[in-house]
């Protein structure tokens, strides 16, 4: 296997996991109250989440969040957004924070199969609603063919918008959208890549098209 | 942001009678109704709404589009931006609404926003979006510090001397040009608002900008029927090429017949302090044979009120090139 296999790589092997084992101390004094859900998280957790999870504050609602086919049963702030929720609260990371005013579309889900802004959604609006997330779409070991035309077609440098580039590019798919790259392009402006890897996205969004 | 209180009303009637409880239902509002919330959560977040109570309407029965028995078209409050661009009537009888939604904003943006909620999206000026400086859209009497400042984007139709601030809906321009009307739910009952009534001019009440009393819920927006064999155009004209408010915009309904030109509706977006309807150039148009002349003429009649700011007296030269471009390619169709 190559060293771009990203199925060569050991398994899971994030920073968030890396800071919390060599780090965890510091952690614990910095962070406080989100550690626990993160480690839960990192060390594989249980298939359903605690009833309600997040800690029981005064001023929180309970909700019950379904995201990637998975109940979650959580007290939230009202003012919590479906990003927070979805990454300090469920702690999916992969949903990446960039600008939090709906400028940018790192934070692309999808809501009952449609793309939409997580940051511009409080996640108390979305009790009972289908959300996915990039964990949601595929795992290492089964990538979707959007994530592996990414990776074939290299279309990121950075990594960052890469989960609301292809959230986005999958929602594209059932979307009206005209053949050529012109449509593509018009479609994805919601997600800006500060790399400047939008040739290379448009290929990955066109390879998985005409294989559809 | 600031604390609330969340509540999801189970009908209509229940969000009216806790709507009408805030002092206004302008800015400032304590009690505000949340749609899509792509306009309402930024501003919230930016602390410059910051409602005591959220009525989020988005499970009410507004989410429908329905042909009319008159053959116009009812549109529900909360249908989403993308659902009416999408929409096959929408895009057979009232094309210049689908390419005016689908010039704004992003794919992902257009699946969240609502109808009701673009008829009252906020301007993008950066002192009201900053409450770090004064505003008099924000805080009355605070001061404007656009008309001294950076005001390349602001208005150059409609502005008074206590706010240049740009409407920034495409959506509303469309709306303007194809003379919807706005259908309210309110503590006295229902009322229908003409569109070009339902903004208002800045003047010197730059927070009241639309005629919204509180507990006044739009429930739909309805279109007139058709006009047959219309030709209809929607131009943007931006700083980039998707994903960016317009520095300029054109909507354009004509009827030509046998070459002259037997109805016109014209509206101009990105360049006025609401969406702008133009009657001179609606004027200039009547009964004229359909030929560059007669365009140019029209262009410059919609443009003769226009006032320059110090940074933006490109966009009247700007508007007036994309009105002729847009009634050219209406012509030309």
């Amino acid at each position: 296997m190559s060293d771009d296999d990203p199925q060569s790589c050991p398994p899971d092997p994030t920073r968030r996991k890396f800071l919390l084992t060599t780090g965890s101390s510091v952690a614990a004094s910095l962070v406080g109250a989100y550690v626990p859900a993160l480690a839960n998280s990192a060390a594989g957790g249980s298939n359903s989440a605690a009833a309600g999870e997040g800690p029981n504050i005064e001023g929180t609602v309970p909700i019950t969040l379904r995201i990637n086919s998975k109940d979650h049963q959580l007290r939230v702030d009202p003012r919590t957004t479906l990003l927070d929720c979805i990454r300090e609260t469920v702690a999916l990371t992969g949903t990446k924070k960039g600008c939090d005013h709906g400028q940018c579309g790192a934070c692309t889900v999808h809501v009952n199969g449609r793309r939409v802004l997580s940051c511009l959604n409080l996640a108390i609006m979305h009790d009972g609603d289908e959300i996915t997330t990039i964990e949601g779409l595929g795992t290492p070991d089964a990538l979707h063919p959007m994530q592996a035309a990414f990776l074939a077609c290299d279309g990121y440098q950075c990594g960052y918008c890469t989960s609301g580039q292809i959230m986005s590019a999958v929602a594209l798919l059932k979307e009206p959208c005209g053949s050529d790259d012109a449509a593509v392009k018009e479609l994805m402006s919601g997600n800006i890549c500060r790399c400047g890897a939008y040739a290379n996205i448009v290929t990955a969004i066109q390879q998985v098209r005409k294989r559809a | 942001m600031h604390t609330f209180e969340f509540i999801r009303p189970t009908d209509s009637a229940a969000a009216i009678a806790a709507a009408a409880q805030s002092k206004t239902a302008q800015q400032g509002a304590d009690v505000r109704f949340m749609g899509g919330g792509t306009t309402l959560i930024d501003l919230m977040k930016l602390n410059v709404e910051t409602p005591a109570r959220v009525l989020d309407i988005n499970r009410l029965p507004f989410d429908k589009i329905e042909l009319m028995p008159d053959g116009g078209l009812k549109i529900g409050a909360t249908v989403r931006n993308s659902d009416l661009a999408y929409d096959p009537h929408v895009q057979r009888d009232y094309f210049v609404l689908s390419q005016a939604i689908l010039n704004g904003a992003s794919a992902q943006i257009r699946n969240m926003a609502t109808v009701a909620g673009n008829l009252l999206q906020r301007t993008r000026c950066m002192y009201f979006r900053d409450t770090a400086m004064p505003c008099n859209k924000r805080e009355p009497s605070s001061g404007c510090p656009a008309i001294a400042g950076s005001n390349r984007t602001l208005a150059i139709l409609g502005a008074s001397e206590h706010c240049i601030a740009t409407n920034p809906s495409d959506m509303c321009v469309a709306m303007a040009a194809l003379e919807a009307k706005i259908h309210v739910q309110g503590p006295k009952g229902p009322r229908a608002i003409a569109f070009g009534d339902f903004h208002l001019l800045p003047g010197s009440t730059p927070h009241r900008e639309t005629v919204l009393e509180p507990g006044d819920l739009i429930t739909h927006v309805t279109l007139p029927p058709p006009i047959a064999g219309s030709k209809q155009v929607y131009l943007k004209l931006r700083d980039r090429a998707s994903y960016e408010f317009a520095l300029a915009s054109a909507a354009v309904v004509l009827t030509i017949t046998s070459g002259n030109i037997t109805r016109a509706r014209i509206a101009l977006g990105g360049v006025g302090t609401k969406p702008w309807r133009s009657p001179e150039a609606e004027a200039a148009l009547m009964g004229k044979a359909a030929n560059d002349a007669t365009l140019r003429q029209a262009a410059e009649a919609a443009l003769r009120g226009a006032k320059p700011q110090s940074e933006n007296g490109f966009k009247i030269e700007l508007a007036r090139r994309c009105l002729t471009h847009a009634l050219r390619t209406a012509a030309a169709s």
